[in-house]
């Protein structure tokens, strides 16, 4: 019964869609794009401002499309109803696998001749400028790059104990016992399956270090999956599980950078979006809280794009080139990323209007980039399709809210890639 | 003669199109859905015939039997306390005592609000850092410990909480209107015959109002079965997916993966279940009327 509503709707939407895309005046100077999103809040909605100010100064006409909910699943659903209709936006806001998917119905298309006569492939770091392509040909453009493997931690607390900034995860255990003594919470974490898959990665990466990550969590290979490194991860996550406070489940993340904020807790590990709440607050970077990579080397990234689909009506073809030129400028790259707190996906861009943590991003990310450790995040949807991505964080979000040993929930993690692929 | 023919003719056009429409919208789509599930749809439907594939995906993944057993034990649970907890309000409620419009008023309430409301209010009631348990720290009783919302093994009965807090009243009002339709004649009737009050209502009213209870199963086990949004606003099926249920299974399927064919298939062991009460019971009531 459910599901036949939920359709029902669906279909609705594609009516409505259908008729407001109709009433839309033809081409114009700069040509025309809609823009499908689900940047409708705080600082993302003031950086999607910023390029529909920017588009329409090249004199282009821009038509929003914003759907808010579920973290972009709402949008998602929309995408695929007007897919079906024969009316898809011009463009897109969507990353990671979720490109090619689309890409090998396709519905997407190619903006290479841009990306060629601007060079794209000499300013992006190759692992990002392999997810925006699609048969070697340019069919995204991204807009930023958010470091998903930080650590925020109150330099307060840590000095109440006598720690430093831990670098090794046997030095994280022991600074985390200390605070538990002192009955501080050690680590701020929230328990939904995208927050538990963010520190499983991030204690991957940690342990089994670039290479092992690699194999594992973006090629899925079933001896690494199930081999001893990721048992001793997920120790290293059931160690983790006992230094969160009891009421964590369900808790939203910025609530538990919150918590480091006031001291109730050291640690949180969480992608760099956690620093807006910090300096929403009027914190100091360095001094009131700390950036710090947790231990381990490597980059782990979430790229945000905005993919282009095939979209004949008139204008969309010359505006779609228009805002992809546009996306990728570095007056664009630096004014989108300072509102959204990430780092500009060109690695040209000056850099000077930015906190240090986020220069410390950019630093590391040339250095990751050199060193071959600049990896996709899995939890972020940047590493694997989502079927795969659904299964894996099925089983660590079952892994960290039960007793299930290392051991099984490494077979585990082996059988559900399978079942996934 | 023109009379006639639209008298005959009229009410059937006048029906036709909303026949139409729920034939299209409610079966057509329950077909739709039926094939999906029988084909490879991923991100974008598919409608090339792959067998039992989805199935057999279904059946070997373990989060589609907790979200099985979870729908068990909280059908079980929501409907046994709902009727218990409405018999016992709706009899406490029928010994003619006073600003009794009052009571039952204030008893229906809940039903008033929507399942979102109540799972919020309950996350906030029930979570130990901030309602129950933080009030008894607060009061100096250190030693209470509530933590079933955030305890895997136990998440799921905070949910029944919530769903009997919030439709027992329904319940009952159905069964203090079954039980005012009692005729008073059986109950002096009773009385003279030296019946105690316990005795007239478990073995006289109860079973007179046999019907009641079949509506209020009924009614109880379509919201079991299709509940979504109460364990959504609640737990949010966590902790981890130790509260799934089929609906949230098939929600998280269809749109958070972009598995079509697993939600599909999904789908249709939900309506089958449906089916199986629905079946049997207006298969009774058919037989019933056609008496």
């Amino acid at each position: 019964m459910k599901t036949s509503k939920v359709f029902g709707r669906l279909l609705f939407s594609v009516a409505i869609v259908g008729f407001v895309a109709g009433g839309v005046p033809s081409a114009q100077a700069g040509g025309t794009v809609e823009v499908l999103h689900w940047w409708t809040s705080g600082g993302e909605a003031k950086a999607v401002g910023e390029l529909k100010k920017t588009f329409e100064a090249q004199g282009g006409t821009w038509i929003d499309s914003p759907i808010a909910g579920g973290g972009g699943d709402a949008a998602m659903t929309a995408l695929r109803a007007r897919v079906i209709a024969g009316n898809a936006p011009s463009a897109v806001q969507l990353k990671g696998p979720g490109i090619q998917e689309w890409a090998k119905l396709g519905v997407i298309e190619s903006i290479d001749d841009v990306a060629a006569k601007e060079k794209w492939d000499s300013v992006l770091p190759p692992v990002v400028a392999d997810v925006m392509k699609y048969q070697g040909k340019y069919v995204a453009a991204p807009v930023n790059i958010h470091r998903v493997n930080w650590m925020w931690a109150n330099p307060a607390v840590l000095a109440k104990v006598g720690a430093k900034v831990p670098t090794t995860w046997a030095e994280f255990n022991e600074t985390a016992d200390k605070l538990k003594a002192a009955g501080i919470t050690p680590l701020a974490h929230g328990g939904q399956p995208w927050q538990d898959a963010t520190i499983f990665e991030v204690v991957v990466l940690g342990v089994g270090g670039a290479d092992f990550y690699k194999k594992a969590l973006v090629e899925m290979d079933q001896a690494s999956l199930s081999g001893p490194t990721m048992v001793a991860a997920f120790d290293q996550l059931r160690k983790l599980r006992g230094y969160v406070d009891k009421s964590f489940p369900g808790r939203d993340w910025n609530l538990s950078t919150a918590m480091v904020m006031n001291g109730q807790a050291g640690f949180q590990i969480m992608g760099d979006w956690a620093k807006g709440e910090f300096l929403a607050a009027g914190k100091k970077p360095g001094v009131d809280f700390l950036c710090v990579p947790p231990p381990g080397s490597g980059f782990l990234m979430n790229a945000d794009s905005f993919t282009f689909f095939k979209d004949p009506k008139p204008g969309r073809a010359e505006g779609q080139k228009v805002l992809a030129s546009e996306i990728m400028s570095p007056a664009f790259q630096r004014t989108f990323n300072l509102a959204k707190g990430s780092i500009p996906a060109r690695t040209d861009v000056k850099l000077d209007d930015f906190d240090d943590c986020a220069k410390r991003s950019a630093a590391d990310l040339a250095a990751a980039t050199k060193a071959g450790s600049l990896l996709p995040s899995l939890a972020h949807e940047m590493a694997v399709p989502r079927t795969v991505r659904g299964e894996v964080l099925d089983v660590v979000t079952n892994f960290f809210n039960s007793d299930m040993s290392s051991k099984d929930a490494a077979a585990a993690l082996a059988a559900a890639v399978k079942r996934a692929q | 003669m023109f009379a006639r023919v639209v008298e005959k003719w009229l009410p059937r056009i006048v029906v036709m199109p909303l026949f139409a429409v729920s034939l299209f919208f409610v079966y057509g789509f329950i077909a739709w859905t039926t094939w999906i599930s029988f084909t490879r749809s991923g991100v974008m439907p598919d409608y090339g015939f792959a067998g039992l594939q989805q199935y057999e995906r279904l059946w070997s993944t373990p989060r589609w039997y907790v979200a099985l057993g979870n729908l068990a034990v909280f059908s079980i649970l929501f409907i046994g306390f709902c009727i218990v907890v409405g018999i016992l309000l709706a009899i406490l409620l029928d010994q003619r005592i006073r600003i009794e419009g009052a009571i039952r008023t204030i008893y229906l309430y809940p039903m008033a609000l929507s399942f979102i409301v109540t799972g919020t209010a309950w996350k906030w009631i029930l979570n130990p850092g901030l309602g129950l348990e933080h009030l008894a720290h607060q009061w100096g009783w250190t030693d209470f410990h509530f933590g079933w919302l955030v305890d895997p093994r136990m998440a799921i009965y905070t949910v029944v909480i919530a769903g009997v807090w919030q439709s027992s009243g329904y319940v009952m009002a159905l069964f203090l209107a079954g039980l005012r339709s009692v005729d008073d004649e059986v109950l002096r009737a009773a009385a003279i015959d030296g019946a105690g009050p316990i005795r007239t209502y478990t073995s006289i009213i109860l079973p007179m109002i046999r019907p009641v209870f079949f509506s209020a199963i009924i009614v109880l086990a379509h919201l079991a079965i299709k509940s979504y949004d109460l364990v959504v606003a609640l737990t949010g099926g966590g902790p981890g997916y130790a509260t799934d249920v089929p609906a949230t299974f098939m929600y998280s399927f269809a749109f958070q993966r972009s598995e079509l064919g697993t939600a599909a298939a999904s789908a249709v062991m939900m309506l089958v279940t449906i089916l199986a009460i629905i079946v049997p019971y207006l298969y009774s009531e058919l037989r019933e009327a056609g008496r």
